[in-house]
């Protein structure tokens, strides 16, 4: 399966990736060979089989509904780049750049 | 007396009987690694510590006021503002944070030269790989720099270094250390586990830092519990599994003389070898490679550079390369193909070894395919990275707990035995390492720095 350089981009986009055109070949190639690598899953049969995503067997785990102490304002702005008026400073959503 | 070479365990009764200070303790392992660590850079934060058991923990785990980086220039000035549970855990017990130690950026590699902070070197031969993700953690208990240090295994982290350095690495089964505040790779594969210079410091770190955690919901309410009896156990009439899938092509020949020498010498203590199969391990490495990758690309969504850290251009080439080929195996039109197909093969792998635990109570083989290898030697070529760690990947998926164990020496460098077992059943693997390790010398081993 080969990875193409648009492809790269595009993936790249989606992640917020930001990468030189030299990370953009690169990935086309490393990631295209990994690819190929785990083709070899679609050797397996599957059809009857369920997939697994938590070897725990635990579910509705719950704990009690009370309040607990937690980080201060200033511990959880505490490694913050850019704060303003003891909040985290942000792009705007709407505003261009 | 060289205070530095006891373990934890013999650590512990020295100060009972009070041969040193917990003072005098301290300081002899900062002298040391003030000689030491330039030499093998397993250490990226030293504190100079007057009280408590100096353990050094890998720069993945969150400690409160203390640095934290995870190998990644995206955190080079991150301090936590809240200690992980295992941190919490160990300062109960006496403990104290020596240092913050090297790894692979973020936990993603199996030599440790993804660290942005130079890589780690081996203190067997400094020209060699420590192994990884946890290569600091390995490397600075090889070399005697801390009386135990944690890990994390998402694939091997833990157990391939601890081979490749020659000392006692344990992944728990999934769920019995809680995860919070460990640096997420995979959530659903990662654990945090003891790397110890002996099976008893193994078994011993596992009882402090297992047991619930109202802030992992994976994390299982029973505790690992210490029971001394088990450890004077023998191992006459343990079954041991022999998969064959694990001594096939690919097995550097040094590496297999080794590991069937240990195999011999259980059978000489009494334990049964009985073959088993593990028909779908061949498509571990590659199931392993698109779920792993596709949990990365969503828990680095959470790196924005507003809430702390830099921003996403400090990730790293391989954290990148991850992030990018979860993306691809998530997206639209591809995600049955990929993520849904591998989650199926884990299944099977799961299975796989069920099935051989029903007729057998612990399976061993080679921890990795090779000794530790030349540093640079596989930088360029990923693929062949995620190769060197076909052995323990397996455990990951399925949950279960595996403990390295040092078996032998080739070419003058370490080879760890692995010892898997059943989901939960940390007791047994340990008792099968302590007593293998009580009837060999391997562990009393050191490098010369």
């Amino acid at each position: 399966m080969k990875l193409t350089r648009d492809q790269v981009k595009h993936v790249a986009r989606l992640a917020d990736l930001p990468l030189t055109d030299e990370e953009e070949e690169k990935y086309s190639q490393t990631i295209s060979k990994i690819l190929d690598y785990v083709e070899q899953l679609n050797q397996v049969d599957t059809s009857d089989v369920e997939p697994t995503f938590n070897v725990t067997g635990q579910n509705n785990v719950f704990r009690e509904d009370t309040t607990d102490a937690c980080l201060s304002q200033e511990e959880v702005l505490s490694n913050a780049p850019k704060k303003k008026n003891d909040m985290f400073e942000t792009k705007g959503v709407f505003e261009k750049e | 007396m060289d205070i530095t070479k006891l373990t934890l365990t013999q650590t512990l009764e020295a100060l009972k009987r009070k041969d040193f200070s917990e003072k005098e303790l301290n300081e002899a392992y900062i002298k040391k690694i003030a000689i030491i660590n330039p030499k093998i850079n397993s250490f990226l934060e030293i504190k100079k510590n007057s009280r408590g058991i100096p353990a050094a923990i890998k720069d993945a785990i969150l400690t409160k006021g203390i640095k934290t980086t995870a190998g990644s220039k995206i955190l080079s000035n991150f301090i936590p503002p809240y200690n992980a549970t295992v941190i919490n855990k160990l300062l109960e017990q006496g403990v104290s944070v020596i240092g913050k130690t090297n790894c692979d950026e973020f936990t993603m590699g199996s030599s440790g030269e993804n660290s942005a902070f130079g890589t780690t070197r081996n203190p067997w031969n400094l020209n060699k790989v420590p192994g990884g993700s946890s290569s600091g953690s390995a490397a600075a208990v090889a070399a005697d720099l801390c009386a135990f240090a944690l890990g994390t295994d998402t694939g091997g982290s833990i157990r391939q270094p601890a081979s490749l350095c020659g000392m006692v690495g344990l992944k728990p089964s999934y769920g019995r250390v809680s995860r919070y505040g460990t640096i997420a790779m995979a959530s659903s594969f990662d654990q945090i586990g003891p790397m110890t210079k002996s099976v008893a410091d193994a078994r011993l770190v596992l009882d402090w830092i297992s047991g619930g955690d109202e802030y992992d919901s994976n994390c299982r309410k029973e505790k690992f519990t210490f029971q001394s009896q088990v450890l004077e156990a023998k191992i006459k009439g343990l079954k041991i599994g022999l998969p064959k899938e694990y001594f096939g092509a690919g097995l550097d020949k040094g590496v297999e003389r080794v590991v069937k020498e240990a195999i011999k010498k259980l059978e000489e203590l009494g334990a049964e070898i009985i073959e088993v199969s593990l028909p779908n391990s061949e498509y571990a490495v590659a199931a392993y490679y698109i779920l792993v990758p596709s949990e990365i690309s969503s828990n680095y969504a959470r790196f924005d550079g507003i809430r702390y850290g830099g921003t996403r251009d400090n990730f790293g080439e391989e954290v990148k390369r991850r992030i990018m080929l979860g993306t691809y195996s998530l997206s639209s039109g591809y995600y049955d193909d990929y993520y849904a197909k591998a989650a199926r093969v884990r299944t099977l792998v799961k299975q796989d070894f069920e099935k051989a635990f029903e007729k057998v109570d612990v399976i061993v083989g080679p921890v990795s395919p090779t000794t530790a290898w030349n540093l640079g030697d596989k930088v360029d070529n990923p693929l062949k990275m995620y190769l060197s760690d076909i052995y323990t990947i397996s455990a990951n998926l399925a949950g279960i707990p595996g403990l390295s164990v040092p078996c032998g020496f080739s070419e003058g460098l370490p080879v760890g035995l692995q010892i898997l077992g059943k989901q939960w059943d940390e007791e047994t693997i340990l008792r099968a390492g302590f007593v293998y390790e009580q009837a060999t010398e391997w562990h009393k081993e050191k490098p010369s720095l």
